[in-house]
């Protein structure tokens, strides 16, 4: 298969398109915990009760499903080869969690992808909305819309006291989780990042690097998102995300415009070298190749960088990840062989761009 | 030994791994560690969050309990009848087996969620328009009397009777619904 094809194919609208303010901000997440009443949650469930699930979500897209996000089709994750169940999780539309230790196990996805329910997941139902940019309150609605249509024909487990009741009390309440991935290279060369992560955690909100160890983020990407899920309100919890988000993109901005005016050529040096790297290099490691397309990226969104798209980052972020290279390669692939694969595919990828 | 994931080199890294009391093991490689570890890192990075913690959460409250106990009393394990899961299980996973267990459990449950979401015991977002009943009115009519108690304080007359008005049309309606779901 062309990689021009390939990419086609591996590439969620998230990763594509552009949003608001995603010079910064690369995508926005809701996530919906949702339970049966009546039935055993996952955790100690038993195949009858893991298949009860399974048939209510059947039974209730049997009857149409919202047109807005298109036909949803029902994938069963002991259908699926291991590869592919590995790029499904490195796209970020299913779980690891789902694709290792489910018990009947299953996902809907709607064809752009902005869309998955999973089934038999720690809860019995999780919907995920994922949209490209700063857009958490219209994956809120879009999330609500998908709930209000099952709710229409399953019976959730509700409590007045604690709401939507789920497996772990850690998410008890509205069953959300909001989260948004941000590329904050600015504050990291200028050395904020260690200041900052302590006083968002103070705000009961969390930060990870989502590629990295602990406070080391590969590529500079981070995952924001909040703990508290009960005794807020949907709109509130995501309006709070969004006021702190808001503060990180402004400063993630000066820190820019700093660089550039006290260090211009050592970025621009640094941009260039990066691209270099990813343009000529045999063998790359994921770390190095994270590192550099963070340079990239940074040096298409300052300017220095014309003729890329700036899309490039996302994408290549995936794409490089060993699930998607042996699915590329059509086959597994040692570690050694991945690294000269990823290579190839990061210099084939930008040869694309610069040939256009 | 030879590692488990490339089946070429020998094995220099041994992993045990404990989790919800299920050993297991894996012999791995240098080369292949670190790409499983990467693999971890990507995929699992957001798992080992609050979760790990809830069962030295949970278990704060025990101390107490045990000093307050008569030395030779029988201990009454509160089980969930729907699913038979016990609170010192609930403990140990971190996990509820079913809806029902909150109502088991509800009286041991408060410290946990205030800890857990920042001292909150009480939801207050979304209702499922079938499943949650009465609920949404009832909150309705609360906020309404918070209004009417608003207006009355700034002595806005005219606006508090007309929500004295809507408050008791809802309240009608709520009396219905309430004979109805009987």
């Amino acid at each position: 298969m062309s990689l021009e094809r390939f990419i086609n194919q591996a590439v969620s609208s998230w990763m594509s398109e552009d949003g608001p303010d995603s010079d910064i901000v690369l995508s926005s997440r809701i996530r919906l915990a949702r339970n049966l009443r009546e039935v055993t949650f996952p955790s100690i469930a038993t195949k009858e009760s893991a298949e009860a699930v399974i048939k209510a979500v059947e039974e209730r897209i049997s009857n149409g499903c919202p047109t807005r996000f298109g036909p949803l089709e029902m994938l069963k994750v002991d259908d699926i080869q291991p590869l592919q169940k590995r790029v499904l999780v490195e796209k970020h539309l299913i779980s690891p969690h789902l694709a290792e230790h489910s018990l009947n196990g299953a996902f809907l996805l709607s064809d752009n992808e902005e869309v998955s329910i999973m089934i038999n997941e720690e809860d019995h139902i999780r919907i995920q909305c994922l949209f490209p940019g700063l857009q958490l309150t219209e994956a809120l609605k879009a999330a609500n819309e998908v709930d209000d249509w099952l709710e229409e024909k399953i019976n959730y487990a509700f409590d007045e006291q604690y709401g939507y009741l789920t497996s772990c009390p850690t998410n008890v309440g509205t069953g959300l989780r909001a989260s948004v991935m941000m590329h904050l290279p600015g504050l990291v060369l200028t050395r904020q990042m260690n200041k900052i992560l302590p006083a968002i955690n103070q705000l009961g909100l969390v930060v990870r690097g989502i590629y990295g160890e602990g406070s080391e983020a590969l590529g500079n990407i981070f995952q924001i998102s909040n703990q508290t899920t009960l005794g807020k309100s949907e709109e509130d919890i995501v309006d709070d995300l969004k006021g702190v988000v808001s503060q990180l993109i402004s400063q993630e901005r000066s820190a820019r415009d700093a660089l550039a005016k006290t260090s211009n050529i050592q970025l621009e040096d640094r941009v260039f070298r990066s691209f270099g790297v990813l343009e000529n290099s045999r063998i790359i490691e994921s770390k190095e190749a994270a590192s550099c397309l963070s340079d990239v990226r940074l040096g298409i969104d300052m300017g220095y960088i014309k003729d890329l798209s700036r899309s490039i980052l996302n994408e290549l972020m995936i794409l490089t990840q060993p699930g998607f290279l042996q699915q590329y390669a059509g086959g597994p692939l040692r570690p050694d062989e991945r690294d000269i694969r990823r290579a190839a595919l990061i210099r084939e990828r930008i040869r694309m761009e610069t040939n256009q | 030994m030879i590692c488990q994931e490339c089946n070429e080199r020998p094995a220099t890294l041994h992993f045990t791994n404990f989790s919800n009391g299920e050993k297991t093991e894996l012999h791995l490689c240098e080369r292949c560690a670190q790409e499983k570890g990467e693999m971890f890192l990507m995929s699992q990075g957001p798992g080992f969050s609050i979760n790990h913690f809830l069962q030295g959460l949970l278990n704060m409250d025990s101390p107490f309990q045990q000093k307050t106990k008569e030395p030779f009393q029988h201990e009454t394990v509160l089980q969930c009848e729907q699913c038979s899961m016990t609170f010192p299980q609930f403990i140990k996973v971190g996990r509820f087996g079913c809806g029902n267990c909150y109502a088991t459990f509800r009286e041991h449950l408060i410290p946990v969620t205030r800890r857990l979401h920042s001292g909150n015991s009480s939801h207050i977002g979304k209702i499922p328009k079938r499943v949650g009943g009465t609920l949404q009115l009832q909150r309705n009519i609360t906020s309404l009397k918070q209004t009417l108690s608003d207006h009355i304080a700034k002595e806005e007359f005219e606006k508090a009777v007309e929500v004295r008005d809507q408050i008791r049309s809802l309240e009608k309606k709520l009396a219905v619904e309430r004979k109805e779901g009987e």
